[in-house]
């Protein structure tokens, strides 16, 4: 079943564009990765399916409910952490929790008790008194202790510490495991690497690629690294090319014997050919999406 | 009613001060009272010579000498402009302090309809507007008692409801305006009760300018009005709640469309 799914969905702010045509699809129980350099996008999209702006065309379903229609009984499933957690000041922690709660008509205390001794967040102290990094781990908990069918985050482990940020991960994987849907957009790749079943990419508020990780890992080129001395001079398909002293490392998406009887000329002390990580999936997305400008 | 408790909490420190100022104000006005009440037959004449200043607060209708006279211009104009000025700040950030301090987003993305929050947000600032004033009022009350003077409690009564009344309809203004805000909320609300008042001034001073008083709640708390006819202008009362209302209205039409940023 098709937990998110846009249809030709479509944000102008004015004269400016936010997104345009975005046919979104995030299935049941998926992790789903999000993609896509500042502007590209990501937040337009993620304020579009929580109904805090208004598509200037088409459609939003969430579970399979028409946004604008039932936002509040996807409201009621959905946990949402912001990039930037702004909490109400002069609160403790737990009356901005209880306040959350209540505005969900359910007693979340057991569940909120867990999530902050599990990141270490003092219930007793007042937002105000609160680092960055400790108001995340607030608006974290704000977003898991109703325990929803669907978690939306955006940029969330900026600010938290590199322990904090496994601990994080951790409490999604289980969340992942019993059932909820997640989808992450990140600027951190290695995040959606790890975590993610599928991703899509994100530029000029168009989705230029959607696939599983795996896939967007495993794309034709490969990271290509030589120890020793040779002429890539005429071999056709490389591309990210960083000299070293003793080596060359570059992404080749050539023809492999062409590769193999150029390095054969050459005089190859150590070599290594890997899949690319998905950094360079992404780079290499956004190349060819330039060179089809 | 979760979002009207909290709204309560957030807004108790400066329901408080409001309160307690505006009270000791007018209670100080109170204690006055006696003292001034023996110089007040020559004060009273020379306010009446005055011209146009004693027109504006409208000091040439009234007695300086007596207590209704002596609390419908010296403790109406503390109520008059406290209670403006506390109901239009309250009223004005109501909505806009949500994108103002970027907490809409924690809001609205809990599963509450934009009608109720505007609904139970309407609900804190006239509960917060009607608590001042029923405190204020027995302030009034027991400090009139307080320094033995009867109390004229039809005066007492017409000039509360009135005020009560003004702010009612300032807060309903705010509120629409406070729909349309995302930042700098608290001048517009000043501005807008300051300019209201002003406008009374100016159609107290001039008859060419008297239509004004339509356009101001002012207009109807009048105290020289309201004690010597002993009652309130019902067809100016009646503009002011329409206009507090179409405030009302232009909020939840405003704030259910907007895009959150």
């Amino acid at each position: 079943m098709e937990l998110i799914q846009t249809m030709e969905l479509t944000k102008y702010y004015g004269k400016t564009r936010g997104i345009e045509g975005l046919e979104l699809r995030v299935e049941q129980g998926e992790f789903f990765g999000f993609i896509g350099p500042n502007g590209a996008g990501k937040s337009t999209t993620i304020r579009l399916l929580l109904g805090l702006i208004r598509p200037t065309s088409g459609s939003v379903r969430v579970f399979g409910k028409e946004l604008q229609k039932e936002k509040n009984d996807i409201l009621r499933e959905t946990g949402y952490l912001p990039s930037e957690a702004w909490l109400y000041q002069g609160m403790r922690v737990r009356d901005l929790l209880k306040l959350s709660a209540g505005l969900r008509k359910k007693d979340c205390a057991r569940e909120a008790k867990r999530l902050c001794e599990r990141l270490q967040l003092d219930p007793s102290r007042k937002v105000e008194d609160l680092s960055f990094g400790n108001r995340k781990k607030a608006a974290i908990v704000c977003a898991l202790q109703h325990q929803p069918k669907l978690l939306v985050l955006d940029e969330p482990t900026s600010g938290l510490d590199p322990l904090m940020q496994r601990e994080f991960f951790r409490i999604l994987r289980e969340r992942n495991r019993e059932g909820a849907a997640i989808l992450l957009s990140s600027h951190v790749l290695s995040e959606i690497e790890h975590n993610c079943t599928r991703a899509a990419i994100l530029r000029d508020g168009r989705m230029i690629a959607c696939s599983s990780v795996e896939v967007f890992s495993k794309t034709s080129a490969k990271r290509v690294t030589v120890h020793g001395s040779v002429d890539l001079n005429g071999l056709e398909g490389v591309r990210d090319r960083k000299n070293e002293e003793a080596s060359v490392s570059f992404l080749y998406s050539g023809d492999m014997d062409s590769l193999l009887c150029t390095l054969s000329r050459g005089q190859v002390k150590d070599l290594t050919i890997t899949e690319p990580d998905l950094e360079e999936v992404f780079l290499h997305y956004y190349e060819k999406e330039e060179e089809g400008a | 009613m979760t979002l009207v408790k909290h709204e309560l909490r957030q807004g108790k420190i400066s329901f408080f001060i409001w309160t307690a100022s505006i009270g000791a104000l007018l209670a100080i006005c109170i204690f006055l009272f006696p003292e001034m009440k023996g110089q007040m037959d020559g004060v009273s004449e020379m306010f009446s010579s005055m011209g146009s200043f004693s027109q504006a607060f409208g000091m040439d209708r009234l007695n300086f000498g007596t207590l209704t006279g002596f609390y419908a211009v010296e403790c109406g104009n503390v109520l008059g402009l406290g209670g403006a000025f506390y109901a239009a700040l309250c009223a004005v950030s109501i909505l806009s302090k949500e994108e103002k301090d970027k907490t809409a987003e924690f809001l609205l993305t809990h599963p509450v309809s934009r009608t109720r929050i505007i609904t139970e947000k309407l609900i804190s600032v006239m509960i917060r507007v009607t608590a001042m004033n029923i405190i204020i009022y027995d302030v009034s009350v027991v400090s009139i008692a307080a320094i033995g003077e009867p109390i004229p409690w039809k005066e007492i009564d017409l000039l509360h409801l009135a005020y009560y009344l003004l702010q009612l309809e300032l807060a309903g203004i705010c509120f629409g305006i406070s729909a349309f805000l995302r930042r700098g909320s608290m001048g517009v609300g000043l501005g807008v009760a300051a300019m209201l008042y002003f406008l009374n001034l100016i159609a107290n001073m001039t008859e060419k300018a008297e239509f004004l008083k339509y356009i101001t709640p002012f207009g109807y708390c009048e105290g020289a009005g309201i004690v010597t006819d002993g009652r309130l202008n019902v067809g100016m009362a009646a503009v002011g709640v329409a206009l507090g209302l179409a405030g009302i209205l232009a909020a939840y039409l405003s704030y259910t469309r907007k895009d959150i940023h």
